[in-house]
């Protein structure tokens, strides 16, 4: 396995609903912590990358003023998006700048500030990261999207929506134990009682999805930083090594999609670039964060990253196979159905968790067994962009 | 006609596709066929991905497909607030031409199924803007 390119430190800030502060000030908090962690300072930096998705916030070409506030300048910043995956991405592009020796040390920070929309302002903005030209006319949004595969995948897999419940109660088991996550209350099966007023996750938003299928929209940071293996070795008592890194595009028309049943084509596409570059199976993956934007979204990932044949990723639910003790652990930190979604902050929180899991600092969350190798699995829009890091430590 | 006239509410202007604006007003839905390679786009495009050519033609969408999948929006983004409930599926009419709409709405949404024989129809809403839908057959 090749170890080239290490990450030295992560931060995340809580996921909140709200954040008193604004985006300089939302985005340091995670750079705080990362750079504790990784125990530098900004001279050792060599650049920066930003990332979130647009039009959350009113700062255009937010990389230069957030550089700024970090105190990384003159350093080279620079601006990464791709909406929901954005941070998996800047993930992407500072591995190829280290990796090309164009610099040692790059400091890769996502940040969202959702709560300057309402609801139904990030639905139209959500809508408009899928085909504005020939389908935001219609009055799409992301729950629909998702719901369209909902639909025809649970049609043909027999899936069912205690299934998707179940996926919505492992999801808040461990955002009640994540003190970062917006979302910190149990799920109880009564949650999803339909009919029953009382009943607050069992409301349709797109059917068959309802409102406990769908993630939590939240405000956020989080930094990952990125060294050389000769500066890792110099610098970390435990580096973990990005061991693969593959990504993958799709149409945006749901009328140029293949397959509705089979799930996302990125997840497919992304696994086996990211799988053949770290030269590792499935079966070797000891942890795993996979994009569970919406319940349904966490079972097809099951089977696009091979944890389970297509049309079977249901009895890994069923079985409790992805809980902490299970065989394959999946969102054992809330997941966005709980931690929450920041979209831009989303997938550097996920590779933070799977870093302190490899570490053994995950603290109530460790999944026992001491992992070796653990997977990100972050997506962008409705399987636009799909983003893979395979990562793993000494 | 401009393009800021399809759909709901458009986001689009200007767009080289926008013939299919006045021809959904003609009662057609259709989409493009590339003159020198054949391949045929729906959505419509005005370049052929395939031979780069610019030479695209209009030609007229099956009128029977299968409904591939669907959803029912209970709940909508910033412009729509007034519609739900609405439904929005794909139809597949075979040989690689699919097509994504809004499903009509004095069908009820229990009514429609995974797999069943649909169609589609051009539709003009009191506000004059132009679209289509999917319909039983």
């Amino acid at each position: 396995m090749k170890k080239e390119v290490a990450i030295i430190g992560v931060g995340q800030s809580a996921f909140v609903r709200g954040y008193e502060g604004s985006i300089r000030e939302l985005a340091f908090e995670a750079f705080r912590e990362a750079m504790q962690d990784a125990g530098i300072t900004q001279k050792e930096v060599d650049a920066s990358i930003f990332c979130s998705a647009p039009e959350y916030d009113k700062q255009r070409s937010p990389a230069g003023v957030l550089a700024e506030y970090l105190g990384l300048i003159p350093q080279p910043t620079l601006y990464v998006e791709t909406v929901c995956s954005s941070s998996s991405s800047g993930v992407r592009v500072a591995y190829s700048m280290i990796k090309a020796g164009l610099h040692d040390i790059v400091v890769v920070l996502g940040f969202q500030k959702m709560s300057e929309l309402t609801s139904a302002e990030s639905q139209e903005r959500m809508g408009r990261g899928a085909d504005i030209q020939w389908e935001a006319p219609f009055g799409t949004m992301m729950p629909a999207y998702y719901a369209l595969y909902a639909q025809a995948y649970m049609a043909k897999h027999g899936v069912t929506h205690e299934d998707l419940m179940n996926v919505r109660i492992k999801a808040s088991t461990y955002g009640v134990i994540n003190d970062r996550a917006v979302y910190r209350k149990p799920v109880r099966p009564e949650d999803f009682r339909a009919g029953d007023p009382e009943a607050k996750m069992a409301a349709p938003v797109a059917w068959p999805l309802r409102v406990g299928d769908c993630c939590a929209n939240a405000d956020g940071s989080s930094c990952i930083i990125l060294a050389s293996a000769e500066k890792a070795k110099a610098l970390s008592k435990k580096p973990i090594w990005i061991l693969g890194i593959g990504a993958a595009s799709e149409a945006v028309n749901m009328a140029s999609r293949p397959d509705f049943t089979k799930g996302l084509s990125v997840t497919y596409h992304a696994a086996e670039m990211a799988y053949r570059m770290a030269g590792i199976t499935p079966k070797d993956v000891k942890v795993a964060e996979v994009h569970d934007c919406f319940t349904i979204a966490e079972i097809m990932a099951y089977e696009g990253l091979g944890f389970a044949p297509t049309g079977e990723g249901k009895q890994l639910i069923r079985e409790k196979a992805t809980y902490k003790e299970g065989r394959i652990p999946v969102n054992v930190d809330g997941g966005l159905l709980s931690k929450g979604h920041p979209i831009g902050a989303t997938g550097g929180s996920q590779i933070r968790t799977i870093v302190l899991q490899l570490r053994g600092e995950a603290g109530a969350m460790q999944v026992p067994g001491e992992p070796d190798i653990g997977l990100v699995h972050n997506i962008g829009g409705v399987g636009l962009y799909g983003n893979i890091t395979i990562l793993g430590r000494d | 006609m401009g393009f800021e006239k399809f759909g709901r509410r458009s986001f689009t202007a200007v767009t080289k596709t926008s013939r299919f604006v006045d021809l959904l007003a003609e009662g057609k839905v259709e989409g493009t066929v590339c003159k020198d390679c054949g391949e045929k786009y729906f959505p419509p495009r005005a370049d052929c991905a395939r031979c780069f050519s610019k030479n695209l033609d209009w030609f007229e969408m099956p009128k029977k497909g299968r409904l591939e999948t669907f959803t029912t929006a209970y709940y909508a983004p910033l412009g729509f607030e007034n519609d739900p409930p609405y439904s929005m599926g794909v139809v597949d009419f075979g040989s690689g031409l699919k097509l994504f709409a809004r499903m009509a709405k004095d069908i009820k949404p229990e009514e429609w199924k995974v797999g069943m024989e649909v169609t589609v129809r051009p539709i003009k809403y009191e506000d004059g803007q132009l679209s289509f839908e999917i319909t039983k057959v």
